[in-house]
């Protein structure tokens, strides 16, 4: 018997057992979506991070507080002291202190309601210096950012992000319109190019102040010279490790501490991908491990239908003994009907998984990246379980003894 | 259709044992099924196989049906000897020289009646068109030309027996091996298959039937007579055969 007779005898007799054999299907199907899908998420994630991360700038350094220990000893988290100042940014601002440093944008943040007329919206504001445009690599699409002058003077300016400016003001022009932020009527002189919105921060809805405007006109309370992240840009990649090294000394000096009692943390943009990535890659891990288990009860369940069927069809295999066909013609129909099973609830698995990924985003909010080698990946795998759990079915099939085969009831 | 496998052969005898014994171990027993059956089949011979239960005529059945090898003596089945063959070559044989007919008919239900004639055309590597044509031959051979595209749970169990012949006969086999082929007829099916048992037989086929009944028995040309793994009769069918030989049997 060639392997077209065999391929066609064993599709028919996947066929004349319709039901169970879509309940097998189903199991590797499942399996295999499952897969394909967790892959997909991971993936999706990490490419997200990675862009997030990308779009703050490139070689940037950022610099956040430390941690605050009260006079007990119980140490607060990362951040929640203010202690970098504006005299932190001055500092490293020096080509001497700090010759591989190109640019220092220091940041202070709060959130605010904005009012332009009738229209309310609530924001990030944030208070920087001229620097922050090229430090965090941003453009503007219309009108023109604060200059040192402005900042010097604490000007009533502002540059909203794209969605800022839509949310308060619609169709019309925002430039030169008034914006009011906590009782300051504030002008609008640019705005941002859009940043490509991802899920976590929204980097097109935010208003960019002088500094020296936030802490003066828009900050209620607190020191003036507090700031909330510091954005160091090397000179280049080679120097962003000088860099790193030029601004933790400096900092340490100015804050009069040693490494070991810092009051801030400096990262890079390679470290906080480093952790991100990782962090990621041990998520997608742990749920494709999960999927591969249900992807082995699948096979498990293509091994169990063979067996049953081994059983069932007693008389057929008897039959087809006693009319000529060798244990390893019996052996060959048996793993092509196991085989078959696998490839396709693979395909369909896959189609699954496709449409998941298509599917998918608009309900969890999340990218869903397929690598096409996962979707090959996954039929060789869905093949390969197929054929693993039809061997022993099959072996068992082409041993029996025709004349007990054909004999029993 | 009665092309011979080897022409030299065509006066040697189809079916030859020699002194055929087979031991069974069931556990610590040793059962000795048959203990030295000889028997020679001529060509064209009508052969019945009758015997009690127990008395060996399924262990001489799966024997001369290629289907078990002796534990002892020799078997030859149309010149070659098959006592000492392997699996795959008695697969082979069983393929090229034996149409079988068995008592539950073995149909595949899922199959139309001539993809299950032309079911043993598919293990010996027979083109397609060629296997229909075969198959359709065969089954209008035993009157069920009508019938091609009929399932088996479409048709009568006498319709199913015959679909079952054509299947022994498109092969074109040495031997034609009924067992009990007539165990799940009723009398009227019984004496339809009988009858084209007769038909074949006087096309020249050789037959060899195994069967508890007297009566069927009786269609043949010889009966064998098994008791206790041995010969006791072997005769020509005597139509005023004293009842006491139907009681054997």
């Amino acid at each position: 018997m060639n392997w077209g007779e065999t391929i066609r005898t064993a599709l028919e007799a996947i066929r004349s057992r319709r039901m169970r054999s879509s309940l097998t299907m189903l199991g590797i199907l499942i399996g295999i979506a499952a897969v394909m899908l967790t892959v997909g998420l991971g993936q999706g994630a990490q490419t997200q991070v990675r862009n997030q991360i990308n779009q703050l700038g490139s070689n940037l350094l950022i610099v956040s507080p430390g941690s605050t220990t009260t006079t007990t000893g119980i140490r607060g988290g990362r951040g929640s002291a203010s202690t970098l100042t504006t005299r932190d940014a001055a500092a490293l601002s020096s080509p001497v202190v700090a010759p591989d440093i190109a640019r220092v944008a220091p940041v202070v943040t709060g959130s605010q309601s904005l009012t332009a007329g009738t229209t309310n919206w609530t924001t990030n504001v944030v208070g920087t210096t001229p620097d922050w445009l090229p430090v965090r690599a941003r453009s503007l699409t219309e009108g023109r950012f604060f200059t040192a002058a402005e900042l010097n003077a604490a000007a009533p300016v502002t540059v909203l992000g794209s969605t800022t400016a839509t949310e308060l003001f619609g169709g019309r022009d925002p430039l030169g319109q008034s914006v009011n932020i906590n009782g300051t009527a504030i002008t609008v002189i640019g705005i941002l190019n859009t940043a490509g919105s991802s899920t976590t921060t929204d980097d097109d809805d935010q208003a960019l102040v002088p500094q020296t405007t936030y802490s003066s006109r828009i900050a209620s309370s607190g020191n003036a010279s507090g700031i909330s992240t510091l954005y160091i840009q090397a000179t280049s990649t080679d120097s962003l490790s000088a860099a790193y090294q030029e601004t933790q000394k400096t900092l340490l000096a100015t804050h009069g501490v040693t490494l070991a009692a810092a009051d801030f943390t400096v990262s890079s943009q390679q470290s906080l991908l480093t952790t991100a990535t990782a962090t990621d890659k041990t998520l997608t891990v742990l749920l494709a491990g999960i999927a591969a288990i249900s992807l082995l009860v699948g096979g498990i369940g293509v091994m169990n239908i063979m067996l049953v069927s081994v059983t069932e069809r007693i008389r057929e295999i008897g039959l087809r003994k006693a009319l000529g066909a060798t244990p390893r013609v019996v052996r060959r129909q048996f793993l092509v009907e196991a085989s078959t099973l696998g490839l396709v609830g693979g395909l369909l698995g896959i189609v699954l998984g496709l449409v998941g990924a298509q599917v998918l985003p608009h309900f969890l909010n999340q990218p869903v990246t397929i690598p096409p080698v996962a979707g090959i990946g996954a039929l060789g795998v869905a093949l390969i379980i197929g054929i693993v759990a039809g061997v022993y079915p099959a072996s068992r099939a082409a041993r029996l003894a025709p004349i007990d085969a054909l004999r029993s009831e | 259709m009665s092309a011979l496998p080897f022409p030299d052969a065509a006066t040697s005898p189809i079916l030859r044992l020699l002194d055929v014994g087979k031991m069974y171990a069931t556990g610590s027993v040793q059962v000795e099924a048959l203990r030295g059956v000889s028997m020679e089949v001529a060509r064209g011979e009508y052969v019945a196989i009758m015997g009690p239960s127990g008395s060996g005529k399924s262990t001489l059945m799966h024997i001369v049906g290629c289907l078990d090898v002796p534990t002892s003596g020799s078997y030859h089945l149309a010149g070659e000897d098959v006592s000492t063959m392997d699996e795959d070559a008695l697969a082979h044989v069983r393929n090229r020289q034996i149409g079988f007919v068995f008592q539950q008919f073995n149909l595949l239900a899922s199959l139309p009646a001539w993809r299950n004639v032309e079911l043993p055309l598919c293990y010996s590597g027979v083109g397609r068109a060629e296997r229909k044509k075969r198959a359709v031959e065969a089954l209008e051979r035993v009157g069920l030309g009508d019938r091609l595209d009929h399932r088996p749970g479409e048709l009568s169990g006498g319709q199913q027996q015959r679909v079952a012949v054509a299947r022994a006969l498109v092969t074109d086999p040495a031997l034609i091996l009924a067992d009990e082929p007539t165990g799940n007829l009723d009398s009227h099916s019984t004496a339809d298959v009988l009858r084209l048992f007769a038909e074949l037989h006087d096309q020249g086929r050789t037959i060899v039937l195994i069967t508890h009944e007297h009566d069927v028995a009786e269609s043949a040309q010889r009966v064998v007579r098994l008791f206790d793994g041995q010969i006791a009769i072997d005769g020509q069918v005597d139509s005023t055969a004293p009842s006491s030989l139907a009681s054997i049997g």
